[in-house]
């Protein structure tokens, strides 16, 4: 470790002795003060940031001089547990990158899977996508946005964020049967349908939902505290969000308008109305105002298509892909021999390669996959939004004060579970 | 693609153009970086997206046995492209693009904890998901999935201080 501090005069012989001169201390009050580096050490878990990471900070008074960024707390070796699984085994581990919003990362798994196949699913189930995603925008937004608000100082903005996100919670566990890791699409479509009475019900929730996401930007937007201690800290330029690989809200509050829903539609996307809000200044307060803005125009998107859903089928037809009804499993040969193949060997994904990306709540989700043409992934390779997201943050907190990491840790929003794979 | 291949016909080894959609080239390692700095500098291929390897142990093609892959995106022109450059498992060793794309700095820290390719002129390469101890790099297909590491001895952390008392430290 190195002493920075250097004595503004070593002591020499004719220094004032305090044992022998009574007037000797009032030396002391020409001197500096003491002062060295401070090593200080947070997390893994701590209190101040929400997401297991140890950040080994080095102080020079309340100054960052260096930090190192730790990561690897949460590692479960997500792709050598694809490798040796079937296609559709994959799909439980992909939830849990991202446990917020799960159904994204879901269904960002299955689209790049279907473009390896060459799959278009039912129009239905492209709709069903739509309308999970989005929720899951919502509830992954709210809950940065609460934590946020909660650690700089307001609990209430956090109480509604909590609220709003167990109303989210409830019609997840209605359209899926699991509140958090849903598991819910399939490779060729969708578990299963809607249930009756949802979409009326959705409808109410976004009523009420819209109603405390107004709520909490009136308590944080124009505070004069959360204000103060976001607006121009964690400041990055364009250049050097594009230069790390940022992307979504984080780079969109830079002022560069890249968002993948727009950029390269997918599903049914671009037959919505919406609108991608761009930011200015690349500075917390301005991540922060894309977030309530973006779910503001995910209700949008949602209440249109929950006007405009077609019907149809949800899944596709096909054996090769989607297990066959249980009345032809008990029924026919043929339904069995599927239904056993499908089981024991996994879909069949032909030989070759794609990286499919979608934009997930913090950015862009991008896969990668190798197939051999068996019925397991040779190689699952995961782009997490956020990797790069946190791998700036040493820079962009470099020199400045050790309260401006707070807002910057949570506006950036990592998310140990597709950090750590 | 057509531009790389027009400015450095030494470098690019193969072209294809998958029936995904997806465009990528294959590049002698040595010219790796000036690929990397055209394609950013001239052909606005700003957007660092990702690094990753295959081990291609088990392929029907597996010499050379590594290939690693580099993702980089136009935000101009909307269009993704990838670099693939192979690695032998005796000299497992490619240039680092850090200088380049500063968000290679983690990804090749990443290929470097689970694959073993090291990469030259990196400025901080150390393992960034597992622990410092760590033996073998577990993404390798001959690392058994069922593989168990010896525990390890707690490290000494300089300068701590573990609270009051005089048992306090250790």
């Amino acid at each position: 470790m190195a002493d920075t501090h250097k004595p503004a005069s070593p002591p020499s012989p004719e220094a004032p002795n305090p044992d022998i001169d009574a007037y000797a201390h009032e030396a002391e009050l020409e001197t500096h003060l003491q002062t060295k580096r401070m090593y200080v050490n947070m997390g893994p878990s701590h209190p101040a940031m929400h997401g297991t990471v140890r950040m080994k900070v080095e102080l020079e008074g309340e100054n960052i001089a260096e930090s190192d960024c730790e990561i690897g707390f949460l590692h479960r070796g997500f792709q050598k547990s694809c490798e040796n699984v079937t296609w559709t085994q994959c799909l439980p581990y992909t939830d849990r990158l991202n446990y917020v919003s799960a159904m994204m990362n879901n269904f960002g798994f299955l689209n790049a899977v279907e473009k390896l196949i060459g799959l278009e699913i039912p129009e239905r189930a492209q709709y069903i996508r739509v309308i999970g995603s989005e929720l899951h925008r919502i509830h992954d937004h709210l809950t940065c946005v609460g934590a946020t608000g909660m650690e700089l100082g307001g609990f209430a903005p956090f109480l509604f964020a909590v609220e709003a996100r167990e109303l989210i919670m409830d019609r997840v566990a209605e359209l899926t049967g699991a509140r958090l890791t849903t598991n819910f699409g399939r490779i060729g479509g969708m578990n299963r349908d809607l249930p009756e009475g949802w979409i009326e019900k959705v409808h109410k929730t976004l009523d009420k939902v819209m109603e405390l996401v107004t709520e909490i930007d009136g308590l944080l937007t124009r505070n004069r505290i959360f204000v103060d201690r976001t607006k121009d800290t964690g400041v990055i330029s364009a250049e050097d969000a594009i230069d790390y690989g940022w992307t979504g809200p984080c780079l969109r509050a830079c002022g560069i308008n890249y968002d993948i829903r727009k950029a390269k539609p997918y599903w049914v996307y671009d037959r919505f109305d919406f609108d991608i809000p761009i930011g200015e200044r690349g500075d917390n307060f301005d991540r922060y105002l894309m977030r309530i803005e973006e779910m503001k125009q995910s209700e949008r998107i949602l209440r249109q298509a929950l006007k405009t859903i077609p019907g149809g089928p949800i899944i596709l037809d096909d054996w090769r892909i989607a297990l066959p009804p249980k009345p032809e499993v008990y029924g026919t040969i043929e339904g069995v021999i599927s239904h056993f193949k499908l089981v024991m060997e996994g879909i069949q994904v032909p030989a070759g390669e794609v990286y499919d990306a979608t934009e997930a709540a913090n950015g862009e989700l991008g896969w990668y996959m190798v197939s051999d043409g068996g019925g397991r992934p040779y190689k699952v390779h995961v782009r997490a939004p956020g990797y790069p997201i946190l791998s700036a943050v040493p820079s962009i907190i470099k020199g400045k004060m050790l309260a401006d990491l707070i807002p910057t840790f949570d506006t950036i929003n990592m998310i140990g579970g597709e950090v750590e794979q | 693609m057509d531009r790389v291949t027009a400015q450095f016909p030494e470098a690019v080894a193969e072209r294809y153009l998958d029936r995904t959609g997806g465009a990528w080239a294959v590049i002698h390692a040595e010219h790796l970086p000036k690929v990397a700095a055209f394609l950013k500098n001239e052909l606005d291929f700003k957007l660092f997206t990702s690094i990753d390897a295959v081990d291609r142990l088990h392929l029907a093609e597996n010499d050379p046995r590594f290939e690693v892959v580099y993702f980089i995106y136009s935000l101009s022109r909307h269009e993704h492209v990838r670099l693939k450059v192979r690695v032998s498992e005796a000299n497992p060793e490619l240039p680092s693009i850090t200088p380049i794309f500063k968000g290679a700095n983690w990804w090749e820290r990443f290929v470097w904890d689970f694959y073993g390719i090291r990469f030259t002129g990196h400025p901080d390469l150390r393992r960034v998901l597992l622990y410092e101890e760590f033996q073998g790099h577990p993404l390798r297909k001959d690392y058994a999935m069922r593989d168990r590491q010896p525990l390890i001895p707690e490290r000494p952390i300089k300068d701590i201080f573990r609270g009051p008392g005089t048992s306090g430290v250790s």
